[in-house]
Order: C-alpha cells, then sequence, then structure tokens
C-alpha cells in the first residue's frame, strides 16, 4: 500500500485530461500493479490458506481472520461510497448506516425465507413472526424468496429512497450542516420504525439464525470464503467506478459544487442533478455493502441505523483521507482493526480511542493518512 | 328510606343510620367480634353490620385491621389485632403481652373485603376532616354497590362540602340506577349527566346499549335522557383527556426547550454544531446525582432542599465541561462546521465513557424531594405531577433568565454583536474569543439545568444525552437559528403534536411523523432554515 | 496583439448578431435564443427588491442595448450586486419584471438556466474552483452540454482544447495552466473568472468590480480587454474604480438608494447636480 498519490487525484495537479478514456489509463501503471497484487492476495491467496493450507501450518488463515477481513472490506465499500459524496462532493451524510441496513434487511430477507422449515417453530414462516402470531407474509415480503428479486431490492431500496429524499433536500438547497442533521433525522426515523415488532422486519433482534445461501450452507467453508471473494471483488470494482467518476468532467463537477457551487451555478450546471448522482449512486454502494455483509456476518439488527453508527463511517473516511480513493479503504480497515483488538483487549477503552480518533483527525489530520503520505514528497 | 331498603343489608344500613344520629355505644360487643372472626361469610357480613351500628370509633381500626390481615385468633374465643410484636384484643382494645405462642390468621375473601372496604369508607364519611371524607367518598365512587347506598344518601344529605357531596349524589345515583322504579332510574340517570367518571361512562353506555336485539332499559325516556347524559360526561372526559395531553405536551415541550435552548445559543451565536450537547445535559445530571448523594449522607435533614443546591451546581458543572471543550478542541474549528459535528461527536463519545468509568454503566437513581412527589388532581383521572409542574416553572424561569441575559447585559450586548457582526465587533474592541468562550459556557450550563430538570422525571444514566440530541436539533432546525423565540415556539410546538400524535399512533409512529413533517416543513420554508444571521451567512 | 487572440477566440463561434429572422410574431422578430430584435438585449423595468423591510431595490428601470459596455457606479448599498442577483436569478423580485431580450422572462429561470441561455456573472469576490487546475476551471466553464449524462461521458476533443489555450493567452495565464487555481495571485483570480466566463460564450457579461486588487498594469490591460470585447459582447460592469470607468464606459448609469438617479455619458453624468450630491456629500 504504499503507492497512494497515483491515487489521489484531487490533490496533485494535473493536466488536461485529453479524454482517452479507456479503461488502462484509468490508473496509473503502478496503481495497476498494486491493485492486481490486492486483487491476487484476495482473491487466490487468501482462499487457498484458507481452505487448502492445514489449520496446523503458519501460512493458514482462521475462518475468523476470513471473515473479519470480509467484514472490514464491507466496511471499506461504505467508506469509499461515504467519500464520493463527502470527500469528492463535499456533503456530509450522516444516514450512511441506513442505506447499509436496508441493503443488508433486503438480502436477510431472501437468507430468512430460505431457513425454510429449519427454523425453531419448523414453520414456513420465520421464527419472529411465528411467535408474533402471524399467519402469512405481509405484501411486503412477496417474492423475497426469489434471490435475483432480493438482490433487485438491495439496489432499489436504498437507491429509490436517497433519490427521493436527496431530490427535495436538494431541491430546497439544504446543504452543510443542516443537510448532515437530517440525514441523521432520517436514520433515526428508520431505526425507531424497525425497532417496532409489527414493522414486519424482527424488532430488536432483526434477522439471524441464517442456514443457507442460494442452497449453499451458510456457515461452510467455501461459502464463507466464496463471499470473502465476491466482496473483494466488489471493492476492486467499486473502486474502479469510483476512480472512473472522480476522473471524468462529473466527478471535476463534483469538486466543483464542493468548493464553489454557486460558480458552478452561474456556470450553467443544476448542482441539484449531480448531487443527486453521486448521492444515488452512493447509497447504492452501501445498499450491496450491507448485501454483502449479512451473510457473512449472519445478522442484521436496527443497531445498524442508529445515528452513532453512521456517524462511525465518517471517521473511517476521514483518518484514511478523503478525496483520495485509497484513503476511505485504508481508515475503515485501520479503523476496524483497531476496534476488534480494543473490544477484546480492552473494551473500555474503545470510546476513548474512538472519541479521540475524531478529535485529533479533525483538529490535526484533516487529509487523513492519504495526506500524510501525499504531503511528504513535496 | 326507600324501596331499595329491601335488597340491602338492612343491618348496614340501619347502623349507619345511628352512626349519623349520632348514636355511640362504649365498647365493641364480644360477641359481635367473636363472630366477625369465627362465623361464616353471612354471619361476618352482619357482624360488620352490627359494629359499624354500633357506631364505636373503636370499630375502625379493628375493620381496618381485618382488611389488611392483621387480625388473628387465639383458641377458640379470643380475637387479637397483631401489628408486628405488639397486639391489643379486639374486644377490649387492652394491649396483650406477651403474644400467645399459637395464632391462626383471619382469612378475608374478596366479597367480604368489598363489604369491609365499604364499611371503612362509610365511618370514615362521618369524619369530620375534609380530606378523609373527599378520600371516602372516591372510594366508595369505584367500589360501591347497593349495601352501601343507605349510608351515601345519609351521608349525602349531611354532607356540607360541595365536593365531597357532588360525589356521594352521583354515586347514589348509579347504584339507584338498578333500582326497579322508574322515576328512581329516570332521577338517577339525570343526575348522573354530572359526573367527570368513566365509571359513570361505562355505566350510562351500558344502558343505551342493545343487548340480543332488545334494549337492556325498556323505558325510552329513560333511555333518551341517559343518551343526553352520556354525552355530557363523554364531552367533560374528553376535555379531561385533552387537558391532560396538552399538559404533558407542554411538559414535553418544555423539556425539549430546555434541551434546545443551549443548542440555540451556541449554535446561533458561533455556528457550532455541538454533537456532545446532549452530553452535557447527563454532566449536569451526573452533577444533581452527586449533589443529592452529598446531601443524603451529610445533610439528611435538609434533603428536601438539595435542588436548589444542585441547580447551580450542574450550571456551573455543565458551563465550565463545556468552556474547557470550547478552548481545547472547537475554538480551533471555528468556521469549519462540519468538522465541529465529528470532533464534538468524539467529545461526546469521551464524555459518555468517562461517566461510565466514575459512576458505572448502570442507571443512577435520582430521588425527587418530598415536595415534588404526588400531584394536582385537575380531574377525575387527571393528575399533574408536582415535579412536571416545577419543570415547566423552571424553564420558564431560565428562559426569562437567558432573555434578560442577552438583551439587559453587557455580555449579552457583546454576544448579540458578535453573533451580527463578528468582524465589525472585533474591531470595535470586543474580545471576540472571550465571547465565544463565555457564550458556549453559557449554552453548555443551560444544558446543564436541562440535565437537573431531567434527572427529576427520569433515568440518569451515560447514554441520558444520546436520546435528547435529535430531537433537540430538530427543535432548533424548526424554530430558526438565532432568535430564541423561534425555538420556544418549536419545543412547545413539537412537544404538543408529538403527544397528540402519540394517542392516536403510539409513540414511535409519533416521532417518525414529527421527523417526517420537520422534512416537509423544510421543504416549504427553506428560507426558515436559512434565515440565519452572522457567521453562519453564506457568501 | 492579445487582441488578436481574443480575435481569433471569437472568430470562432457565431457572433451575438442574430444573422437572420426565423419567424414573425405579434409584429415583432423572433430568433433562435435571445431576441435583441429591437436592439436592446436586458430590459429592467420597476423591479423591487426588499429584505427585512429594507429596501434594496427601488422602482428600477434600466435598459441595455446588445454590444453595449455599460458601467454602472454607486454608493455602496445602492443595490448594484442585489441588481445583478436579479438578473442571474438569485434573487426573485418583489415586484416588476426583467426580460433578456424581448422574449425571455429572467424571472422565471433558475441561475443554471439563465446562465445557460447566455449570461455570464462574475462576482465581487473572485469565486474560481481552488482545487482544480487552470485549465480544468476553464474546461469546466466552456460552453457544453451541461445535464449530468453528458458530463459524465464527456471527451474533451482537440478544438475545445486549443481554445481553452487561446483563453489562456487572452487572460495571461497560460504559464499557469497546471497551477491550482486556489494558488494565483487575487488578480489572477480575477483574469480566470473573467475567462471562465468567456468560456461560456455568453451573450451578456456581468463584471462585479472586475479589477478590484488588480495591480495598475493589470488594470490597463483588462480595460483593453473590454473594450475589445465590446460591440461582440453586452458589458455591464460594475466599477468603483472612476478613472477605469472613464476610460471604458460608453454609457454610466448612477444608482442611488436602488434607483437609477442618473444616465449617460460619463461627462454628463460628472455634471449632474444630483450625482454630485450624492456622490460629495451635502
Amino acid at each position: 500500500m504504499r503507492n497512494m498519490p497515483a491515487m489521489t487525484p484531487t490533490f496533485v495537479p494535473r493536466t488536461g485530461n485529453t479524454g482517452t478514456g479507456a479503461l488502462p489509463r484509468l490508473w496509473s501503471p503502478r496503481a495497476w500493479g498494486i491493485l492486481g497484487a490486492a486483487a491476487v492476495v484476495l482473491l487466490v491467496v487468501v482462499p487457498v490458506c484458507n481452505l487448502v493450507v492445514p489449520a496446523g501450518s503458519a501460512f493458514h488463515l482462521s475462518d475468523y481472520t476470513v471473515t473479519l477481513v470480509g467484514k472490514i472490506m464491507c466496511y471499506a465499500i461504505v467508506a469509499l461510497a461515504m467519500d464520493l459524496i463527502w470527500g469528492y462532493a463535499g456533503i456530509l451524510s450522516l444516514g450512511h448506516g441506513l442505506f447499509f441496513a436496508l441493503g443488508g434487511y433486503a438480502m436477510g430477507m431472501y437468507l430468512m425465507r430460505s431457513i425454510g422449515r429449519d427454523g425453531v417453530y419448523k414453520s414456513d414462516l420465520p421464527d419472529f413472526m411465528v411467535f408474533l402470531d402471524w399467519k402469512a407474509y405481509p405484501w411486503f415480503w412477496s417474492f423475497t424468496d426469489h434471490f435475483w428479486y432480493a438482490a433487485l431490492l438491495v439496489v432499489l431500496v436504498p437507491g429509490v429512497l436517497a433519490f427521493v429524499f436527496g431530490y427535495f433536500a436538494f431541491r430546497s438547497r439544504i446543504k452543510g450542516v443542516y443537510f448532515s442533521i437530517i440525514t441523521q433525522a432520517l436514520t433515526y426515523a428508520f431505526m425507531l420504525l424497525f425497532f417496532r415488532n409489527d414493522t414486519g422486519f424482527g424488532g430488536n433482534n432483526g434477522f439471524t439464525d441464517f442456514k443457507r445461501i442460494l442452497g449453499f450452507p451458510i456457515t461452510a467453508p467455501e461459502t464463507r470464503v466464496a463471499l470473502f471473494m465476491l466482496t473483494a471483488a466488489a471493492l476492486i470494482g467499486f473502486l474502479c467506478l469510483g476512480r472512473a467518476i472522480v476522473t471524468s468532467k462529473l466527478g471535476r463537477v463534483l469538486t466543483a459544487i464542493r468548493d464553489a457551487e454557486s460558480r458552478v451555478m452561474f456556470s450553467g450546471y443544476d448542482p441539484l442533478g449531480f448531487k443527486l448522482f453521486v448521492w444515488t449512486l452512493s447509497a447504492v454502494i452501501c445498499g450491496i455493502a450491507g448485501a454483502l455483509y449479512v451473510p457473512q456476518v449472519g445478522i442484521i439488527n436496527p443497531s445498524e441505523m442508529s445515528p452513532a453508527n453512521s456517524i462511525e463511517i465518517a471517521i473511517w473516511t476521514a483518518v484514511g483521507g478523503r478525496g483520495t480513493l485509497i484513503g476511505p479503504v485504508v481508515g475503515a480497515a485501520v479503523v476496524n482493526l483497531g476496534k476488534s483488538w480494543f473490544t477484546q483487549a480492552l473494551p473500555e477503552y474503545w470510546l476513548y480511542v474512538l472519541g479521540l480518533l475524531f478529535i485529533l483527525v479533525t483538529l490535526y489530520l484533516p487529509r487523513g493518512i492519504a495526506g500524510l503520505w501525499a504531503r511528504k514528497p513535496s | 328510606m326507600n324501596g331499595l331498603m329491601r335488597s340491602c343489608v338492612r343491618a348496614l344500613g340501619a347502623a349507619l343510620l345511628a352512626l349519623f344520629a349520632g348514636a355511640a355505644a362504649a365498647a365493641l360487643p364480644a360477641d359481635v367480634v367473636s363472630a366477625l372472626a369465627f362465623g361464616d361469610g353471612d354471619e361476618r357480613a352482619q357482624a360488620i353490620g352490627k359494629l359499624v351500628a354500633g357506631g364505636d370509633a373503636a370499630a375502625l381500626p379493628l375493620l381496618q385491621a381485618l382488611i389488611d390481615g392483621d387480625v388473628q385468633t387465639v383458641g377458640e374465643d379470643r380475637v387479637l389485632i397483631v401489628k408486628g410484636d405488639a397486639a391489643t384484643d379486639a374486644v377490649t382494645g387492652a394491649a396483650v403481652s406477651p403474644l400467645p405462642a399459637s395464632r391462626d390468621d383471619v382469612v378475608v375473601n374478596n366479597r367480604l373485603r368489598r363489604t369491609l372496604g365499604t364499611a371503612i369508607a362509610a365511618f370514615k364519611l362521618a369524619s369530620p376532616d375534609r380530606a378523609v371524607r373527599l378520600a371516602a367518598a372516591k372510594e366508595l365512587q369505584n367500589s360501591a354497590d347497593e349495601d352501601a347506598l343507605p349510608a351515601i344518601v345519609a351521608a349525602a344529605a349531611k354532607e356540607q362540602d360541595a365536593e365531597v357531596k357532588g360525589l356521594l349524589v352521583q354515586t347514589q345515583a348509579s347504584i339507584q340506577l338498578a333500582s326497579t322504579d322508574r322515576a328512581t332510574r329516570l332521577a338517577a340517570v339525570r343526575v348522573l349527566a354530572g359526573s367527570d367518571s368513566g365509571a359513570t361512562k361505562t355505566l350510562l353506555a351500558g344502558i343505551v346499549q342493545k343487548k340480543d336485539g332488545k334494549f337492556v332499559e325498556s323505558d325510552e325516556e329513560i333511555r333518551a335522557e341517559a343518551q343526553r347524559s352520556l354525552a355530557a360526561v363523554e364531552g367533560r372526559l374528553a376535555k379531561g383527556d385533552i387537558a391532560a395531553r396538552v399538559f404533558s405536551g407542554i411538559s414535553l415541550g418544555t423539556i425539549l426547550l430546555l434541551a434546545a435552548l443551549g443548542l440555540a445559543i451556541t449554535y446561533g451565536l458561533m455556528g457550532v454544531i455541538n454533537m456532545a450537547h446532549g452530553e452535557l445535559i447527563m454532566v449536569g445530571a451526573y452533577a444533581t446525582y452527586v449533589v443529592q448523594n452529598l446531601f443524603r449522607q451529610h445533610l439528611p435533614g435538609a434533603f428536601d432542599w438539595y435542588l436548589l443546591f444542585a441547580v447551580p451546581v450542574a450550571f456551573a458543572v455543565s458551563g465550565a465541561t463545556g468552556v474547557l471543550l470550547e478552548r481545547a478542541v472547537i475554538r480551533h474549528l471555528y468556521g469549519r462546521p462540519l468538522e465541529t459535528l465529528l470532533a464534538t461527536w468524539g467529545l461526546s463519545l469521551i464524555l459518555i465513557q468517562a461517566m461510565r468509568t466514575v459512576f458505572g454503566a448502570q442507571n443512577v437513581q435520582v430521588e425527587n424531594p418530598a415536595w415534588m412527589s404526588g400531584g394536582v388532581e385537575i380531574m377525575t383521572n387527571v393528575v399533574l405531577p408536582y415535579s412536571r409542574i416545577v419543570i415547566v416553572a423552571f424553564a420558564g424561569g431560565v428562559l426569562l433568565a437567558v432573555s434578560l441575559l442577552l438583551t439587559r447585559t453587557r455580555l449579552g450586548l457583546f454576544v448579540r454583536a458578535v453573533t451580527q457582526n463578528r468582524g465589525m465587533a472585533s474591531a470595535l474592541g470586543v474580545r471576540t474569543p472571550k465571547v465565544d468562550m463565555m457564550a458556549f459556557g453559557l449554552g453548555s450550563g443551560i444544558a446543564g439545568l436541562a440535565g437537573c430538570a431531567l434527572s427529576q422525571i427520569g433515568n440518569v444514566g451515560p447514554d441520558l444525552g444520546q436520546s435528547y440530541i435529535v430531537d433537540s436539533f430538530m427543535v432548533v432546525v424548526l424554530g430558526g437559528v438565532g432568535q430564541l423565540a423561534g425555538t420556544v415556539y418549536a419545543a412547545l410546538g413539537l412537544g404538543i403534536a408529538n403527544k397528540f400524535l402519540e394517542a392516536w399512533q403510539g409513540a414511535v409512529l409519533a416521532k417518525i411523523a414529527v421527523l417526517v413533517f420537520i422534512i416537509v416543513f423544510i421543504q416549504k420554508r427553506p428560507q426558515g432554515l436559512f434565515a440565519l444571521k452572522g457567521r453562519t451567512v453564506e457568501a | 496583439m492579445m487582441n488578436l487572440a481574443v480575435y481569433a477566440e471569437l472568430k470562432a463561434r457565431e457572433g451575438p448578431t442574430p444573422s437572420k429572422a426565423t419567424g414573425i410574431s405579434d409584429g415583432h422578430v423572433v430568433t433562435p435564443g435571445v431576441d435583441i430584435s429591437h436592439g436592446a438585449i436586458l430590459y429592467l423595468d420597476s423591479v423591487s427588491v426588499s429584505f427585512d423591510g429594507f429596501n434594496a431595490l427601488n422602482d428600477l428601470s434600466l435598459v441595455v442595448d446588445a454590444g453595449e459596455l455599460r458601467c454602472v457606479i454607486g454608493p455602496n448599498g445602492a443595490g448594484k450586486t442585489t441588481m445583478m442577483d436579479v438578473i442571474t436569478g438569485k434573487t426573485r423580485p418583489d415586484a416588476g419584471t426583467a426580460y433578456f431580450g424581448q422574449t425571455i422572462d429572467l424571472t422565471r429561470l433558475s441561475e443554471p438556466e439563465i446562465a445557460g441561455i447566455g449570461i455570464g456573472r462574475k462576482f465581487q469576490k473572485p469565486t474560481v474552483f481552488t482545487d482544480h487546475t487552470v485549465f480544468e476551471n476553464l474546461e469546466l466553464a466552456r460552453k457544453a452540454d451541461k445535464r449530468v449524462w453528458p458530463t459524465l461521458t464527456a471527451k474533451l476533443d482537440s478544438a475545445a482544447y486549443d481554445r481553452i489555450l487561446a483563453n489562456l493567452e487572452t487572460i495571461h495565464l497560460a504559464p499557469e495552466a497546471k497551477r491550482q487555481a486556489g494558488l494565483l495571485s487575487h488578480g489572477q483570480k480575477q483574469w480566470l473568472e473573467i475567462g471562465m466566463l468567456l468560456m461560456q460564450e455568453p451573450q451578456l457579461l456581468l463584471l462585479d468590480e472586475p479589477v478590484a486588487g488588480m495591480t495598475d498594469d493589470e488594470t490597463m490591460r483588462s480595460a483593453e480587454l473590454f473594450l475589445s470585447l465590446a460591440g461582440k459582447y453586452t458589458l455591464v460592469v460594475v466599477e468603483h474604480d472612476m478613472d477605469f470607468v472613464a476610460k471604458i464606459a460608453d454609457r454610466v448609469t448612477v444608482l442611488h438608494e436602488g434607483h437609477v438617479l442618473a444616465e449617460g455619458s460619463m461627462q454628463q453624468v460628472q455634471r449632474n447636480e444630483q450625482v454630485i450630491e450624492v456622490f460629495l456629500g451635502r
């Protein structure tokens, strides 16, 4: 991970993009090399070390490690989505946990239905519905037993919600902290809604005890590794998509909106459409990350929608360095590795560390870890 | 007296008549007490009647002891009232010591318990103390049956106090509804129109109902009258309901106001989104908790007045915490609202964890002083707790103090000057960093006051602030920034709206509806949102 | 010599004068885009704007002819910036109308729409995209399809590239092309903003204090630039620098308390009793 400047487009003065735009031109050759190496490690080395190398060997990767890294990659995708909207377009969302959770719930509905009659109550309905004495699935559960329909929901539900909310918010020119606070209220409202038993999503407990996905047992090592590889591929794919967007003219318009929105308007661009584009895209990416997260972690509940969770996403991005693409990935990894270490070793100190991280990064490291690196050469 | 007598337990009625006539017996007859303790159900009911007939005040403790389960028998003839280790003879009233070793409890069944309750209430209706009579009349309102009718009629005739009399007359009427006499029923239905109790509504609704295709009340005139009375009672009940809801809305509103007032000051002045504001509230609540503990340990006699001391302490502790945060972190981030938001969130996490480390993760108990427990009953079943009334008054006081501070003092003048034009204020020699610090301290101190108030009506725990932060921001957003009046309207409006929606759709949906409303509102009136003055105005 | 570059650039685009009438309606000529068949490009009629009881514009009426270089002067608070806000859609007038040409009602359009139909505006405080290079600033401003999807897929062709280079010459920023705009001097930012306006290929340029903070040399070159632009473009310049105004203005409009106090050549305006009173006091 030493080739960050190549991925920090906004801080490095560039010549005009003469617009060949083809895939090879997306990254510098060196960045392609690193990306390729990362792909090999995640898609080949990790699976082999987990599945093929025997448990006693020094090269064996435990299931725990694979799940942890898989989880962190989901977070990295979320941080990347956050970076697109915050780092590039300057819009701080405190509601991205909501889109993540909605994607997770959409996938969770499919996973719940895949349990079939293997639940505690041996019913066709999920246990929580039996417990609440429901006789049939509510209408919004229709067709969720089909994987592809659930996958469509993963994209559509966060996407449509973000589009509608964003349309009204951006049209009213709500920006800055107001937008942040309103998004926080939005996720808070949804959290309250999903905590209710009669909303139909399992209340406090949410969805858990999944048995299988697409017919494969969900806890089997092969399934886990497959999900891991899928997540890795998604992360790399979204990095390339993000790169394509931020190096396009649209990406430059987004940064321009961040820096001088009125000049953008008087130049003839309507910021509404641009904001809405990146906002909705960001929400959809979050939804996909949530859908990848749930089968790996095995649970989704309304606490994912808590305001605290969403604001933590912002700190991943800030720690890594917003306005760069590699930053959020690094930030999500660093913060979450720290979190999983602390919550095991020194649980009572984690909140102090996280709190300090918020303060120190905003005070002393506004460009995050990636900024540290970028500053050194100059 | 009237035909109802026939179906009553005659002894009780007669006894009460005797009681009100002023007749008094010298001592409790042993055979009656014996029947009460050893007899079967009917014998015991009769015995109660005879005791009341005796009218001897000594009978009241016995009846009360019976209902409390304090009456015990020894052998075949002795009856004792046993309270802890002390015992008295039920007949003579003499102390019995030492306690006989083998005693049997006198068990009271539910039917007898009711009879006892009515008898006790009847006894109390003769009390010279108005409060005792009022309580007894209320007791009867909910429990009386025909047995008590003669006593109630007699007491009502004698009663001078309008409120007690009104209650008795209504109770009488609701019993008389069962009368076979048409005129009595009609009169009773008319009397009941003046009631404000839910039980009366049920009773009247029962009369106009149809059962198995036939009206419960066959007489059409009585039905019509009952319908009229029902409407009157329902109207009164609905008014009470609305009054109760408005009050709880105002109460919630003042709490929101206290929580948001400090925020309005820090945000209005500096454009600082302080996510740790909720934690400053929490700090104020814990400060109250500490003061309470100190009083309990060192000044137990003055415990009822600990709040008077806790209010300034909560203000000072939260204010000082706020100043510390401003000096250490926030002042470095002026003009960068998003970064401020994140940094103050970090501060809030640290404050929460610090409280967990010091006081533990569990909620702590903050006790109301004695004068704040209880409440005013404005109507039947509508009780306004003193604690909430005190908080409403307290919030009013804080609001007044803050507006005076802002409009009448030098600090207030500086604060307003800096809010309107920071550069100009600075050029005129106002030390803006100091004003920032003072204003932030003030806002934080008000958060502390909110915490002190909250400790009196809810749980105090490390997460206390988290549950108020979204709400208080909504108040500030809705009310517009930089003006106290907007904050007041928004807080009270949201509080009342929340309570009314709550009754209609439940608490969670009410909250969601309010959030949706706010989001829609700022669609319609974004200029309300952006009517900012001071540093936050966009170029 | 710099004017040659400007000409080279201007040649490449259509002039602001409509070449052919395409139809007749209500007795006047309608052309695609702005209709300047009556000679005037901007009409403000009885425009009033008030903020919280303060009348920023008070029954302001103003007509600017196509190709004119109009200077607007007036003391602080005279309503110059508010007038520009009304023309560019930032502020909606409480009363009165604002027309671009004969047919386009400016009070019904949003800021981006107004920019799209050919009105460019330079702010009082130079506003450029600080994180972008000078080149990218010009590229973003360049006249193009500015909707979301075309922007995402936009490619910079060689003609556009050349035009940006030509523009860089015009605004004397060619050596700075790869520099971040945030690092430019104040005067250079002013020039960059003017360059961005030219890239938009507007019909009407609104310039709010374009030479504030410029050196004398830069100011002189700005004057030359504006004079060369007049005729092809319509310029409305708000300026406090009276020497500069005297150097460039065809006609001068004096605003006072949201109202037109006087209008005419510089000499006429300078002789006006009311104007003298307002500017010199007593």
